[in-house]
């Protein structure tokens, strides 16, 4: 199948190194400490933040660092074949382990020792790249909910399908079967925390699709930064200061 | 959740800072040096298809069986390769009996990640009859003794076992030419499994600290170090898959070093395990030529020369 026209043009009319809009709302379940909805294109992510809290199972207290969960899960109605899934299957067991190490290295859990934060994150809509843009949902809804972090983490995908490296999958492009290396990032500090691909490639390509996954990431990270500081803003607003 | 600090609590403070400081130094406390691999040892079961692989003190077996079953709807001419992994409590105190946990399900991902996202089996030869009958090919690994860096074990068990492992021959009979027709081993020699390369694991261990890298990270370094990054690359130097589950940060320069490192390693593993492989089918052969007393093999290779 040709995923890449003569005219350079992809299935969803957007070039190689296009990336899909992006849209983001801070605040969006009331009762959580923090929340967030994360839109790439057609996938649609929300993600929730309880805490720091009291530890629920105290055999699992830290008590030098706080303790990060995470899960992960996708709604019935995400994708287009409606089917049970039993929860906690491989997929999204793995997905969960991912996103929580990764948010463990960017918050500052040694400053709140004896205590657990939860992340949780639903996919309501899945049209490839669910994984980054969980990640990206999951980093907003920490900074709303004001837990200290190093830096925001930020999540992309890129994959190379018809001798192009593309960026940003949707899920056709996903399901072809080619390469997709999906990259988090830390970007002030420049270090990549998460790093997962598949199917073969050589080297030299991947560290070219690689690069262009980390551009990606660093786009995601101006709008991540404009989102939260358009945010503060009106939070100050409405302070009437 | 389960297991994920109970390797950390077991080492002491000192224990955990004389690891940190001696690695500044390039020490590894069991004297290796930080881009050395442990000792791999492969072992064959008399059985094809049994593999058992140690990799300094971490153990694991591998299992491979099969069974003719009606293929996925929506591949209808393809194969099955299914990997299962068993954490016994036996292996490491931390391992909870019961459901696999995330560290087994973790394992079980970057393996089947590395073996099927790559087509390193070919599962179109394992077809039988097109939407009827394909075999299932069923890995199943078994930590035996955890001593770090389970993945790579569990990778090299896995490649062994598929290596060695034989499904009995079948043909089509029957009046319509859609009955299966399985031949024992007996009858008709067992066919091995296409295996196109050899995707091998490697695991880094990165260390907060003034990015230290090692490679193969053993039991006590995996409860000190920061991040860890599993790359299964063959011998052609292609990347299969990568793992790097968040954890500390690294730049991208120390990515494509730790590749680079990945690939000439790979080689020397591949070797290792194609060798053993290799012994193992002469010595399969050997068991199944019935010797008379009188002759000797040598007099034939007299004449031959």
């Amino acid at each position: 199948m040709e995923y890449v026209s003569p005219e350079g043009l992809r299935l969803d009319g957007r070039r190689p190194m296009e990336m899909r809009q992006l849209r983001a709302e801070i605040g969006t379940v009331a009762k959580a400490n923090g929340s967030a909805v994360f839109e790439m294109g057609n996938t649609k992510v929300i993600a929730a933040v309880y805490g720091p809290r009291e530890v629920q199972n105290r055999s699992q207290q830290i008590n030098d660092q706080a303790l990060v969960r995470c899960e992960y899960s996708m709604a019935n109605f995400s994708t287009g074949d409606r089917m049970r899934k039993p929860k906690g299957d491989r997929r999204s067991t793995e997905i969960s382990l991912v996103i929580r190490q990764t948010m463990e290295a960017c918050i500052l859990t040694h400053l709140m020792p004896r205590s657990q934060i939860d992340i949780f994150v639903q996919v309501l809509q899945a049209d490839g790249g669910t994984r980054s843009a969980c990640i990206n949902a999951a980093t907003l809804a920490l900074a709303d909910a004001g837990i200290p972090m190093r830096d925001i983490v930020t999540s992309c995908s890129a994959g190379y399908l018809n001798s192009t490296p593309l960026l940003d999958l949707n899920y056709i492009e996903d399901s072809a079967g080619g390469p997709d290396v999906t990259v988090g990032i830390l970007p002030k500090l420049d270090k990549v925390t998460l790093l997962q691909m598949d199917a073969k490639l050589p080297v030299d390509i991947f560290e070219n699709v690689m690069g262009l996954a980390i551009e990606g990431c660093k786009a995601i990270a101006n709008y991540i930064r404009e989102v939260l500081l358009e945010n503060t803003k009106q939070l100050e607003y409405r302070r009437g200061l | 959740m389960e297991g994920r600090l109970a390797n950390s609590w077991r080492l002491t403070v000192n224990d955990k800072n004389f690891i940190k400081t001696a690695l500044l130094s390039e020490i590894r406390i069991d004297g290796r040096k930080p881009f050395e691999f442990r000792k791999i040892s492969i072992k064959f079961g008399r059985e094809d298809g049994s593999s058992e692989v140690q990799l300094g003190q971490t153990r694991v077996m591998g299992m491979v069986t099969a069974q003719l079953v009606q293929p996925y709807r929506d591949r209808p001419k393809e194969g099955i390769l299914s990997i299962f992994t068993e954490f016994s409590p036996m292996a490491d105190p931390s391992f909870e009996p019961g459901r696999p946990g995330e560290l087994a399900v973790e394992l079980g991902r970057i393996v089947d990640r590395g073996l099927r996202e790559s087509r390193a089996v070919d599962t179109e030869s394992l077809c039988i009859l097109a939407g009827k009958f394909v075999w299932a090919i069923r890995i199943d690994l078994h930590i035996l003794d955890n001593g770090g860096n389970l993945v790579d074990a569990a990778n090299i068990a896995a490649l062994a076992a598929l290596l060695t492992f034989r499904r009995p021959e079948c043909s089509l009979g029957g009046e319509d030419g859609q009955e299966v027709i399985v031949h024992p081993p007996e009858i008709r020699e067992p066919l091995p499994l296409t295996v196109h390369h050899l995707p091998i694991a490697i695991s880094f261990g990165f260390f907060s600290n003034e990015s230290i890298l090692v490679i193969d990270p053993t039991h006590n370094e995996e409860a000190v170090m920061g991040g860890r990054m599993t790359t299964t690359v063959n011998a052609n130097g292609d990347i299969c898959a990568i793992q790097k589950s968040g954890g500390e940060g690294v730049p991208r320069r120390v990515i494509m070093q730790c590749l680079q490192l990945a690939t000439s390693k790979a080689a020397s593993i591949t070797k290792q395990i194609k060798d053993a492989v290799e012994v193992f089918n002469t010595e399969r052969a050997l068991r199944k030529i019935k010797r008379h007393p009188t002759s000797t093999g040598d007099d034939v290779r007299e004449k031959q020369n």
